[in-house]
């Protein structure tokens, strides 16, 4: 167990001893601020209290969790194909939009037909934006880095067309949808633990067996650790590529329809997320194994659950999330030099399921 | 003549196409120096991306780097700017802080890329996931800070401004418009031609070009002629460091005299495709942003003068958001098209170990 979770202990550890650090440091660039050496302190435990400080606040975390889990594991199912989904980000926001979509259009339905449909519209709108660069891949070699960030940024586009279009709500001055009604998910435990905890669940459950008791996921691996002896084996790595980007899309677009239809219930034009980042960091930090991604998914919800808190009493601004998390995958990344410091023998390395990734760069291994 | 244009314009659908030729024929010395503007981040980045990927080190981190010397720039000329005064030194709008906050600027976009080299080179890790923790930590950082720092609205140094050329330049015919190009144009824009044009020379004809080419295409070949691999990947990811933060630098001290949140809007990752596009040669993927950036600077022209006849209907009611998304599209179709005939060097992204620590 702890060759396991060392590094990735370590890595959060130290990135909490940088953040700190962080804190400190820019009142020192900030004109007319004082130093308050204890700022660290106050921060931290203003974020641990938003986090986990009641049962309302546990709640809360779990809610921001659920998302993490579905874009984690999209992102972690990509990784295992050897493919890099850096566009969460944008399959989370056509994901929100389809399920915003359908949600208005089902919001006097019974919720029994609302909701799944609701769900399946943003799977299906996640899953078409995982469509478009695994084809691209498959069939032209456009490396999926490049193809997915064009598509986060026209998916911003979308958004913004298509709220402030056809589904702006009539009689407002602002460009804004209606209510979902019916299709949003219930709340089942607390003030806002909406259904969208048990879809993770059973996400996790699901890819799981998907990736380790079926052969698609049998295929999923083998394409990710060799394309080519995949090949001789006489599977299909641009199915298998096409497949697994829709797939990691799809679960994106989920998460994104967890959002709309258990939290926001309506969408603006201004819609944003750190659902990209957020997922990558997830992925990388389970070590794209289902379980590892559920524990990351709660270190990463609690850390946005709590920084809301952390604003108001520490006013320190929430970014610093985003602070925290890149040093976390630093550290991880340099997990060498971890482990020759603080001599650890026998750990796992912490990011070892990634080694493909470069490999496939710009064409290159693009398989017949 | 103009018979034959109208004839040619009233042709259904295909008419539309010859509308648009004439359209951009009409007002293309117009937005010429707007194509160039809007390519210049791009261009820049791009240019990083040849440095580095043409000595075998992938570099995603590209956008992470001009997104910090953005920040650091205009944030240098804020703090500098009272200390070092903004006294307006002649040419450009250059003045004493701004020109100070520039080098500044640059060096932080150095300091970004030794991470990302160190993480690359050094201690081998996957290039691709380094490069993006590169960009994770730019937008967090930058973020944070510009969250605590915009509470105060600061004023920073201004900005560099263009070049006026001479008319009887740039109303010379046929050649007129290439000059008024190149001429109107800040410091960091004009100085993308410059840099284009000896990188390509130096890439292709001197030692230090076929040295990094080797150390791209066969790096065990290039150790074994005396040739320090290591020394050559760190030097050409630091270089390219500068490139990538003049183009940040020139979002945020010369486009604009101020910092927003994720002010360059993946014009990085733009900067990649276009470096792929035009075969990982400084002129070709200067051409490519140019390419990619026609489509922003036509969508502005749009807005000012309108196209006449169906055409004019046609372009006024499409949704704006779609010539913002102009460039990123034609990057994804470019790429898609062009990727199969591009060949990156041989040893892009692949880790370096010596045989003897091996």
């Amino acid at each position: 167990m702890w060759s396991i979770v060392a590094l990735p202990l370590i890595s959060i550890l130290l990135a909490l001893v940088v953040g700190a650090f962080v804190i400190v440091a820019s009142q020192l660039v900030l004109p007319g601020a004082q130093l308050d050496l204890l700022l660290p302190v106050t921060a931290y435990s203003a974020l641990l209290q938003g986090a986990f400080g009641n049962f309302d606040a546990i709640v809360g975390t779990l809610a921001s969790t659920a998302p993490l889990v579905l874009g984690g594991l999209s992102v972690g199912l990509a990784f295992k194909a050897g493919l890099f989904n850096i566009g969460a980000r944008g399959q989370f926001l056509l994901g929100a939009l389809g399920a915003v979509a359908a949600g208005i259009t089902l919001a006097g339905s019974p919720s029994i037909v609302a909701i799944p449909l609701a769900l399946l519209a943003g799977f299906l709108g996640g899953a078409a934006w995982g469509f478009i660069p695994g084809l691209l891949k498959a069939v032209a070699g456009a490396h999926e880095v490049v193809v997915t960030i064009m598509l986060n940024y026209i998916a911003d586009g979308v958004i913004t067309a298509v709220v402030g279009g056809p589904l702006r709500q009539q009689g407002r001055s602002e460009a804004i949808t209606p209510d979902v009604g019916n299709a949003a998910l219930p709340i089942i435990i607390g003030s806002t633990g909406h259904a969208g905890i048990l879809l993770a669940i059973i996400a996790v459950v699901v890819i799981g067996w998907l990736l380790f008791r079926t052969t698609l996921g049998f295929e999923i691996r083998t394409v990710g650790a060799n394309p080519d002896a995949a090949r001789y084996a006489g599977m299909r790595p641009r199915v298998v590529t096409i497949l697994t980007m829709s797939l990691a899309g799809g679960l994106a677009g989920l998460a994104g329809a967890v959002v709309i239809l258990g939290v926001n219930h309506l969408m603006t034009p201004s819609f944003g997320t750190t659902a990209g980042f957020d997922s990558i960091a997830v992925a990388l930090l389970g070590r794209t194994n289902p379980l590892g991604i559920v524990a990351a998914a709660l270190l990463f919800g609690a850390l946005r659950s709590g920084a809301t808190l952390m604003e108001i009493l520490a006013r320190i601004p929430k970014e610093l999330i985003d602070v925290l998390q890149a040093t976390i995958l630093l550290f991880l990344v340099a997990n060498p030099v971890l482990q020759r410091l603080f001599r650890l023998r026998g750990v796992k390395s912490g990011l070892d399921t990634t080694e493909t990734l470069t490999k496939t760069y710009s064409g290159e291994a693009v398989v017949q | 003549m103009d018979a034959l244009i109208n004839a040619l314009y009233s042709i259904p659908l295909v008419g539309l196409v010859f509308q648009l030729g004439g359209y951009i024929i009409a007002v293309g010395p117009n937005v010429a120096p707007g194509i160039l503007q809007a390519a210049t981040p791009v261009a820049l980045a791009a240019l990083c991306g040849v440095m580095c990927e043409r000595a075998g080190v992938v570099n995603i981190g590209i956008e992470g780097i001009m997104l910090t010397s953005a920040f650091v720039g205009w944030y240098a000329g804020v703090l500098l700017a009272p200390v070092l005064g903004t006294a307006d030194l002649g040419p450009f709008g250059a003045n004493p802080a701004l020109v100070v906050a520039l080098v500044i600027a640059l060096v932080s976009g150095v300091l970004i890329s030794w991470l990302h080299a160190w993480l690359s080179i050094s201690v081998r890790a996957d290039q691709i996931i380094s490069g993006t923790i590169i960009n994770i930590v730019a937008v967090g950082l930058t973020g944070y800070l510009n969250n605590l720092i915009s509470k105060a609205s600061p004023n920073g140094a201004g900005a560099f401004t263009q070049f006026k050329p001479p008319h009887e330049l740039t109303d010379l015919p046929v050649v007129g418009w290439l000059l008024g190009m190149f001429l109107s144009q800040g410091p960091i824009a004009m100085s993308v031609i410059v840099i284009v044009v000896i990188f390509q020379v130096l890439l292709f004809r001197s030692r230090w070009g076929l040295r990094s080419r080797a150390v791209g295409e066969h790096p065990r070949a290039a150790e074994t002629v005396g040739i320090d691999v290591i020394r050559v990947r760190y030097r050409n990811v630091l270089i390219g460091g500068v490139f990538a933060a003049l183009g940040g630098a020139y979002l945020s001290m010369e486009a604009t005299n101020s910092f927003q949140q994720e002010m360059t809007t993946g014009r990085g990752f733009v900067g990649l495709a276009a470096m792929i596009v035009g075969r990982w040669s400084p002129v070709g993927a200067f051409g490519a942003a140019l390419l990619f950036y026609s489509s922003t600077a036509l969508g502005n022209s749009i807005k000012f003068a309108r196209p006449s006849g169906d055409l004019g209907t046609i372009l006024v009611g499409l949704p704006a958001q779609l010539y913002d998304a102009l460039p990123y599209l034609l990057t994804i179709i470019i790429l898609a098209g062009v990727v199969g005939r591009s060949i990156p060097p041989a040893a892009d992204g692949q880790p370096y170990e010596r045989e003897a620590t091996a």
